[in-house]
């Protein structure tokens, strides 16, 4: 086993437990703004996409990309975006009458 | 990889790490999806200036054509179709991995490097992982659309012929796994994949599309994992286990809202193995009071508590119902919601519906926060939600709900239903609470009911 294997599983079984750690503590008030956004970070593979699409060895592979890079933008776009927009909503009451 | 890129990436895995644990407050929520966006942004703009990028036709044509899609539906999606958008996005994020190792698979019979055995390993699974996802979530989003029925579609064998398409794929995996000059396993993989997808997802019925939903983002996730166990990527690996880990946080908060186990929600079918409507046989009356009472014990009331159900929100009652909050405030009631985790499409969210209905958050409260209020609150009432406060989940063991987590209407001094009829919720459980001798029912259209109620408050 070569030594970038070993540390991408390093970073894979550190990645589980940091995000355990973190989306657990996420309220249930705000968890659909945490499935839109966390959809549009997993858009990442955008970055797998750019390259396919733009190493310029013709043929399928680059137009394989260009779909990859379309459906992944709108991911990631169509993602961080509508979060945003959910988040704006949410605001903290002025009006309720003290207890 | 260059020093510069690797150090850009792990920036932005940074940022999606800080950006996720913003959103653990709404005060802080959407600072944390801005810092998401800039992490992406910095792996993209660090991508695009590495050298193995010589053409930037495709990339350019892709990047506008999919920024102008996402933006249109993330501008113009209602919040009542959230489910089916996030559903959408899934897939399209299960795809684009799919796609992108299916490419990397085409570089390296071009003629590119020689991969490693886990890079294959790790490719089929992206091709299984993201195929499915990509199918899985086009039906799911159709069925919660109304596309098609969101009645389950049962059929003989149906697990069993899904357990054979897996273990297809996996076998087929594992010969090209041996010997990658196989292509033609690659396009059989992936149509094998793209079907059981579709199967899989079929027999779930509507009621039960939160966990579906959950569970589709986990596999996003991992697909995109998997595509960076391909490259050699890590900032994939990072974002797509956080992303699988979520999804797998919230499909289980899911299953145990619903009492369900995961592989009962995968392979059952709703309710498929209970007899519904043996419990209603018997004869109970029920007292019904009009909008006119309703009004008169609310406004003599201190404290009410409102328990949404998914039909308010899909009759857009919420906005009428927070204009009824405002009122009762204005009165000097205490007037909050108490939120069932069930109560939706999806995670959260009957909680972005009242937040659009301007609803502030700190009066929105989860299950575990409020249900030992419910003692000390003079009217809990319930707006077109039925199984989540039957009482029968506490002792009745021969029920569907036994062991569901309720919310305590039932311990409020006064109960106020208002519901179109008896019938009973998904669960096809009779629900006892509208027997009891506290309970008001209101029957009616809830948005026609609020509406009235809102007339009399003002008056």
């Amino acid at each position: 086993m070569d030594v970038m294997l070993m540390m991408s599983i390093y970073v894979f079984v550190l990645a589980i437990f940091v995000g355990f750690e973190v989306i657990s503590k996420v309220p249930p008030l705000l968890h659909t703004p945490l499935m839109s956004g966390s959809n549009a970070i997993s858009g990442i593979t955008l970055v797998g996409s750019l390259i396919a699409a733009g190493e310029g060895h013709g043929g399928i592979s680059v137009i394989l990309g260009m779909i990859a890079v379309i459906v992944a933008t709108i991911n990631v776009i169509g993602g961080f975006m509508v979060t945003d927009r959910m988040l704006g909503m949410f605001k903290k009451d002025t009006t309720k009458p003290a207890k | 990889m260059n020093v510069l890129s690797a150090i850009a990436y792990l920036v932005a895995a940074v940022l999606f790490i800080m950006g996720l644990k913003l959103l653990s407050s709404p005060k802080t929520a959407r600072r944390g999806n801005m810092l998401g966006a800039l992490g992406m942004l910095i792996a993209v703009v660090v991508t695009l200036t590495d050298q193995v990028i010589i053409d930037f036709t495709y990339i350019v044509v892709g990047l506008v054509v999919g920024g102008a899609i996402g933006a249109f539906l993330a501008r113009k999606v209602q919040m009542t179709s959230m489910p089916q958008m996030v559903g959408l996005l899934n897939g399209f994020g299960g795809a684009a991995s799919a796609l992108v190792a299916y490419a990397e698979y085409m570089r390296f019979a071009a003629g590119g490097p020689d991969m490693a055995i886990h890079a294959w390993i790790a490719l089929i699974l992206s091709l299984l992982i993201g195929t499915v996802t990509l199918t899985g979530s086009v039906i799911a989003a159709a069925k919660l659309q109304g596309v098609m029925t969101s009645a389950p579609i049962l059929y003989p064998f149906q697990k069993q012929i899904n357990a054979l398409m897996l273990v297809a794929v996996l076998v087929m995996g594992s010969f090209f796994i041996m010997d990658p000059s196989l292509w033609y396993l690659l396009p059989i993989i992936v149509f094998v994949s793209a079907v059981l997808g579709v199967t899989s997802v079929i027999p779930i019925g509507g009621a039960d599309m939160p966990v579906v939903i959950s569970l589709l983002n986990s596999y996003s996730g991992m697909a995109a994992a998997a595509t960076g166990f391909v490259l050699g990527n890590n900032v994939l690996i990072v974002s797509g286990t956080l992303v699988g880990a979520s999804g797998i946080i919230l499909t289980d908060i899911m299953c145990k809202a619903m009492n369900r186990s995961l592989a009962n929600v995968l392979f059952a079918g709703v309710g498929a193995e209970y007899e519904a409507g043996a419990t209603t046989s018997e004869q109970r009356t029920v007292v019904r009071y009009t909008a006119d009472d309703a009004a008169f014990i609310l406004e003599n009331a201190q404290s009410v508590i409102i328990v949404p159900g998914y039909g308010l929100a899909v009759a857009q009652a919420q906005h009428v119902l927070q204009e009824m909050v405002n009122i009762l405030h204005a009165k000097g009631i205490d007037a909050r919601y108490a939120i069932h985790p069930v109560a939706g499409r999806m995670p959260g969210h009957m909680n972005v519906l009242l937040a659009e209905a301007n609803a502030p958050y700190d009066i929105l409260l989860e299950m575990d926060q409020i249900n030992d209020d419910f003692k000390n609150t003079d009217v809990a009432l319930v707006l077109g939600a039925n199984d989540v406060v039957n009482p029968a989940a506490r002792y009745k063991k021969e029920s569907p709900l036994y062991g569901m987590p309720i919310l305590n209407v039932d311990h409020a001094r006064t109960v106020m239903v208002c519901k179109r009829s008896l019938n009973p919720g998904f669960a096809g459980e009779d629900n006892e609470l509208f027997y009891d001798k506290k309970t008001m029912m209101v029957f009616g259209d809830a948005k026609a009911t609020i509406t009235k109620l809102v007339q009399l408050l003002k008056k």
